[in-house]
């Protein structure tokens, strides 16, 4: 048993409203930069749709993640490492600026500098590349928010894999959901897999994937390995950027920023400890459906004694592992089973998990009849297809996804008992292997989440981790190069343009 | 002291050594001081039209090329003897094998330049520097492609042979190497004197992605065993961490770390 912790994330779709408020904050805090205007740290989808960049789930065509060959061996799905090493000259399976969408902005001086018109001037777009007008958008960071565009291209969402899809185009049938999405820093990571460089790493501390800026040496490896398609090239300095899980707030106990100024207050943060000698094995299921049930067997209870002892032993910090006791994270994963790791079948081991979300029933004119089961509502007759959740969150298998509705459903049952009739009814909890202390608590965290419920986030141990007398005169939080910022004198020797840091100054 | 001072010492004698001197301490310069400018400035994500085809027929023609003169200069006139290459065989292998790899570098290369100057992504990202030693390259191909015509005039190697001991001097610390080149044909003065200011730009540009290129199968596939690559800021590895809170729980107890279970 090796024993590291690591922050997992988990966000419940049953109450994400896709107001893009986490998609805001944390692109003004990472990406307003030249460079990665286009990219999005965290984005905000809306299903079924192909998403961000268009149709990043199909690994048919992108070739993330990662195959499990006839003998068990895993190896990213784009190639082996000679076969990295041979696309290095260019990379066939990389999406382009237009997958994403070219980044743009709007002429808005014109409307305040527009000489007298006949008519009222407009701000017509201008690309963020190139300087040039663009006559006509094509794509943008949301382009299908609400289900905008026809059920026909958007019904390429890969989660439709072996469901009737036709229907759902209908108006009458039709149904929604939101998908956050950000890096899910994952156990297995097929971008650090991927790097010729050894650029990206994971934590060991945090379990945090960061890319080492000055190692990074734009071979653009990552962005194909990731099966999320959540590592950006920043073309301006020719490096790849991904979100850091905003490493510089966990490290002083503060949530990420998207989670901190969640609205729906969806996001939970929170210590999980795994056994860093499984992940290998549970990468390498031999059924794909198996590796939702194999990740969680690489987690490690963290009030079995047996485990406290070898984190101690292994040097987890005694208020991380205070900390791994009390996370909503692990109450979702294990506990009550309705969280699930976003497409389990890359092999990924994503540590960014999901809790499915609950929809109304499928047919409006059936409201007074909805199909029960044992005095509980029938939840494959709910509106989001079932089939359509497990693939995404299951690898397709829909029993786990049943039975985190139920709980969910049975959560609402119970707590309406209690709440308007004053009775605290056990055989709802029963019903669906949990008790009523367990739905009350569960409730307290995913209905009620309070700040404190959702954030149990220990700070790093900087006296365990770095001399503080070589620290001492460092430069901080840079932007890459450490202190340097590539200029010699007044000229830039090593090429790069000159950028001015001045602030830029307004006078009225 | 200048009546017997020739241009051609100048570049074939001093400038070689001016050329690996900048060469050196630039890139080692850069790489310790400005790492985060270490990188290969790949468009591939503006642009991908052109770029698959040109970037692999550019590269893997001088690729083959840089090793085809790496090999062919380098290798001791005396070791061709000892394996009895004749040295009209060895000018006809370097014609095959170079001739068709500089084409398609050259090929490469002008899609390259094309895409560069034509595509308005890839124009308004480039640098000066980007544009120019491009264009320098470009053209370092085209001679050198164009010295094939005077080579297939004496395919007997003697000259060849001349170009080698040419190289062998300098990097042995040969003062008179210079002596050796100074009557042959233009082009090839030319194609020299182009290479060693490229030489000289290389750290300057993104040229440095070369040495990574060089480093990446070895850094890959030799240094790192796994796939994964997991970093500790802990000061202590595992192992010793373990071995200290072993060796603490048999001095004080077992329970001296696991209170109040």
């Amino acid at each position: 048993m090796k024993v590291r912790a690591q922050i997992g994330k988990v966000l419940n779709l049953d109450k994400c409203i896709g107001c893009h408020t986490c998609s805001v904050t944390c692109k003004n805090v990472w990406t307003t930069r030249e460079g990665v205007e286009y990219a999005w740290f965290n984005n905000v989808e809306t299903k079924p749709g192909t998403g961000y960049p268009t149709d990043w789930e199909n690994q048919k065509r992108w070739n993330g993640g990662w195959v499990r060959s006839a003998s068990g061996k895993l190896q990213p799905k784009q190639g082996a490492k000679w076969r990295i090493l041979a696309n290095i000259f260019a990379n066939p399976s990389m999406p382009e600026i237009d997958d994403y969408y070219e980044p743009f902005d709007f002429d808005y001086d014109h409307l305040k500098s527009a000489p007298d018109m006949q008519a009222f001037p407009t701000a017509r777009p201008r690309s963020k590349i190139t300087g040039e007008r663009m006559e006509k958008i094509e794509k943008g960071p949301n382009w299908e928010e609400i289900l905008g565009g026809e059920f026909a291209k958007r019904s390429a969402d890969y989660n439709f894999d072996k469901v009737q899809k036709d229907i759902y185009g209908e108006y009458e049938n039709t149904f929604m959901m939101y998908l956050p999405r950000l890096c899910e820093h994952c156990l297995n990571p097929t971008c650090s897999a991927s790097c010729p460089s050894g650029a990206i790493y994971k934590r060991e501390e945090d379990g945090i994937v960061l890319i080492d800026q000055e190692k990074c040496r734009g071979w653009r490896m990552c962005i194909s390995g990731c099966p999320y398609k959540k590592v950006y090239y920043n073309w301006d300095t020719g490096k790849s950027e991904k979100c850091t899980f905003c490493y510089p707030r966990i490290e002083s106990g503060q949530p990420t920023v998207c989670s901190e100024t969640c609205v729906g207050r969806i996001r939970y943060l929170g210590v999980i400890l795994y056994d860093a000698d499984k992940i290998e094995a549970a990468a390498s299921a031999e059924r794909e459906t198996d590796l939702y049930g194999a990740q969680l067997d690489v987690f490690l209870d963290p009030n079995d004694p047996e485990v406290i002892a070898a984190a101690r032993r292994d040097g987890v910090p005694e208020d991380w592992i205070e900390a791994a006791k009390i996370s909503p994270v692990w109450k979702m994963a294990m506990d009550w089973k309705v969280a699930f790791p976003l497409h389990p079948e890359y092999r990924t081991l994503p540590m960014v998990w999901y809790i499915p979300p609950l929809s109304p029933i499928q047919n409006a004119a059936q409201a007074g009849q909805i199909a029960m089961s044992d005095q509980m509502p029938d939840v494959r007759s709910l509106r989001i297809p079932v089939k359509y959740l497990a693939n995404m969150l299951t690898a397709g298998d829909e029993e786990p996804i049943v039975s985190a509705l139920e709980r969910m459903s049975a959560m609402r049952l119970y707590m309406r008992a209690l709440t308007v009739d004053g009775v605290r009814d056990e055989g709802i909890a029963a019903r669906v292997g949990m008790s009523g202390r367990m739905i009350e608590d569960m409730y307290k965290i995913m209905a009620i989440a309070d700040y404190e419920d959702r954030f149990a986030i220990p700070t790093a141990h900087r006296e365990q981790n770095e001399a503080g007398a070589d620290i001492r005169g460092g430069c901080g939080f840079t932007d890459g190069n450490g202190c340097s910022d590539g200029e010699s004198g007044k000229t830039s020797l090593f090429g790069g343009k000159k950028k001015s840091f001045a602030l830029p100054l307004e006078s009225f | 002291m200048f009546e017997s001072f020739d241009i051609n010492f100048v570049i074939f004698g001093v400038m070689p050594y001016v050329a690996l001197t900048v060469f050196l301490v630039g890139s080692i310069a850069r790489y310790e001081r400005d790492p985060f400018t270490w990188k290969s400035s790949s468009s591939q994500l503006l642009r991908r039209k052109q770029l698959i085809w040109g970037s692999i027929l550019f590269h893997v023609g001088i690729l083959t090329v840089f090793f085809g003169h790496l090999v062919g200069l380098f290798t001791p006139v005396w070791v061709l003897d000892a394996l009895g290459v004749p040295y009209g065989l060895k000018q006809w292998m370097a014609v095959l094998i170079g001739g068709p790899a500089g084409l398609a570098a050259l090929i490469g290369g002008t899609m390259l330049i094309h895409r560069r100057l034509t595509d308005p992504r890839i124009r308004a990202t480039s640098t000066t520097l980007d544009i120019l030693i491009m264009i320098l390259i470009w053209l370092q191909l085209a001679i050198g492609l164009l010295t094939i015509t005077q080579s297939l005039q004496h395919m007997d190697g003697a000259e060849m042979i001349r170009f080698m001991e040419w190289s062998q001097s300098v990097v042995t610390w040969n003062i008179n190497a210079w002596v050796t080149v100074v009557d042959v044909h233009w082009l090839f003065k030319l194609h020299i004197f182009l290479g060693l200011i490229i030489t000289m730009l290389f750290p300057f540009t993104r040229l440095v992605h070369i040495w990574s290129g060089f480093a990446a199968p070895f850094r890959y596939l030799v240094a790192r065993s796994g796939y994964q690559i997991v970093r500790s800021r802990r000061r202590r590895p595992l192992e010793e961490r373990r071995r200290a809170f072993d060796r603490r729980q048999g001095v004080e107890g077992p329970k001296a770390h696991t209170p109040a279970e």
